[in-house]
């Protein structure tokens, strides 16, 4: 099965996405599977919209001993 | 007993000036340090030869050196020194067999003045473009949606902030990993190559930000360095410059991917700006439901088709058929029996008359009669009866019935 979506970068989930477009629009599917790639779909975008609405910038830095530390 | 005569004789111990000369040469040449050496000093008896041969001594308090630089070394220099310029040479060391000398065959001329910075600045431009470092054909193209930006900066800067900032409103959907670095001064350069190396050497950076906010040409001198320029050339991520202000210029600008006119536009050029990308991905929206309506739009015609298709398999649909035909064929048998009586008929009539042609009826009409023993056979001959015979002699309209007298030649019947 597909990866779970969480896992998904943006770049990654909206590129499927769009993969899925094209995919529906060749019309190649059965409706099973056509339903199934729209709700995949769904998802996908709704995953996207959510990480734009919801992310925060991370920020990390390398220290004078060599370790990396979180700044936010 | 002369002088001379405490001399050996000359043989292997005695060298001519010209052996001992090339031995001395040699002894330069195989020395590598020698090959390779930058000497600072202050140029005096400068001389640029019509030959195009550039001449002159090189000295500080001590001591002096002298220098040539050849026609064609000359010609790659932008900058050419005058007398009481402090200047770095580079080149190597070696012997002027003729002259007797050794001297510094000089393949550079950097002037060591900030002064000079301008000038050196030209000339490490020159030299870096035309061994290729700033071909379009080397820069690569950042990545659209970058995950992991590195930034090579000084980390209390505010170019730092700007970047932070600039990427927390347009795609805060990156990390960022700084390696904080000097921005200025003699140890800059290689602390700003190293932590571009860092960055360089990581798989998880995809994109790397040298930044600096603005200053003096000193100030920005280490983004002017050969070793930053070098290392920004061999990385192997896009590196986007941004130092200094819009008007300003670096080696570091010039060798890197993308040159941005300051650290914010650096950040800006770095990422994608979700004010852009919201608008696309409710358009992305948009069409996957259009394509989805059209699919299930589609599969119901589909279904509407096979619907009509069914009907007429239908059970009661094929009753209705069979009854149809059941009256087609009542029809046609009706038809066909109707046909085949006519025939009959007609064949009936045609042999009644042909029946009717061959009878004896006409032969008896006209006189003649059919003689019948007692068993109904016909009497042909005299021979057949016997007297007291019973015989039936039929006519045209009925029988006459007879006993036979006797059989002679005479026929006499009685009727009885």
């Amino acid at each position: 099965m597909s990866t779970q979506i969480e896992n998904l970068t943006f770049e990654a989930a909206l590129q499927e996405l769009e993969t899925i477009i094209t995919q529906l629009e060749s019309g190649e599917h059965t409706l099973e599977e056509s339903l199934a790639l729209f709700e995949r779909g769904q998802k996908l975008a709704a995953w996207c919209s959510q990480q734009l609405e919801q992310a925060t910038l991370r920020i990390e830095q390398l220290t004078a001993d060599g370790e990396i530390v979180q700044l936010s | 007993m002369g002088f001379l005569d405490l001399l050996p004789e000359a043989d292997s111990d005695t060298w001519s000036v010209s052996e001992l000369t090339a031995y001395i040469r040699e002894l330069f040449e195989m020395d590598f340090r020698l090959q390779d050496v930058a000497v600072s000093g202050e140029v005096s008896n400068y001389t640029h030869a019509r030959s195009g041969h550039l001449y002159f001594t090189l000295k500080d308090s001590q001591a002096q050196l002298k220098c040539v630089m050849w026609r064609n070394a000359v010609a790659r220099q932008q900058y050419l020194p005058q007398d009481g310029d402090a200047v770095v040479v580079h080149g190597r060391i070696s012997v002027y067999d003729a002259g007797g000398v050794y001297q510094l065959y000089a393949d550079r001329i950097i002037p060591a003045g900030r002064g000079n910075l301008a000038v050196a600045f030209e000339q490490l431009k020159q030299r870096l473009a035309a061994e290729g470092l700033f071909d379009a054909a080397h820069k690569k193209s950042l990545p659209v949606f970058p995950r992991k930006i590195g930034i090579v900066t000084s980390p209390d800067a505010a170019a730092l902030r700007d970047i932070l900032n600039v990427l927390r409103r347009r795609y805060p959907l990156v990390s960022v990993l700084i390696a904080p670095t000097l921005v200025q001064g003699d140890e800059a350069p290689p602390q700003i190559v190293r932590a571009l190396q860092w960055l360089d050497g990581r798989d998880d950076v995809d994109t790397i930000i040298v930044a600096r906010g603005g200053g003096s040409m000193e100030d920005l001198w280490a983004f002017n360095d050969e070793r930053v320029a070098r290392a920004i050339f061999a990385a192997r991520h896009p590196v986007i410059s941004g130092v200094g202000h819009e008007t300003d210029f670096t080696i570091a600008d010039f060798v890197a991917d993308v040159r941005a006119p300051t650290p914010s536009a650096a950040a800006e050029l770095a990422v994608p700006d979700v004010g852009e990308l919201r608008p696309l991905l409710v358009a992305r929206q948009s069409q996957l439901v259009t394509s989805i309506q059209e699919i299930v739009a589609r599969k119901q015609d589909t279904l509407h088709n096979l619907q009509r298709a069914l009907g007429h398999l239908n059970p009661a649909n094929r009753l209705n058929n069979y009854r149809q035909y059941l009256d087609n064929l009542v029809v046609r048998l009706e038809k066909a029996i109707h046909s085949q009586l006519t025939q009959a008929h007609s064949r009936l009539a045609l042999a009644a008359k042909t029946l009717h042609a061959v009878s004896p009826q006409a032969t008896l009409a006209r006189g003649y009669a059919i003689v019948r023993d007692e068993n109904g056979r016909i009497v042909r001959t005299i021979h057949a009866v016997q007297p007291g015979d019973k015989l039936q002699i039929q006519v045209q309209d009925g029988r006459i019935p007879t006993i036979v007298t006797h059989n002679g030649g005479n026929t006499d019947v009685h009727p009885n």
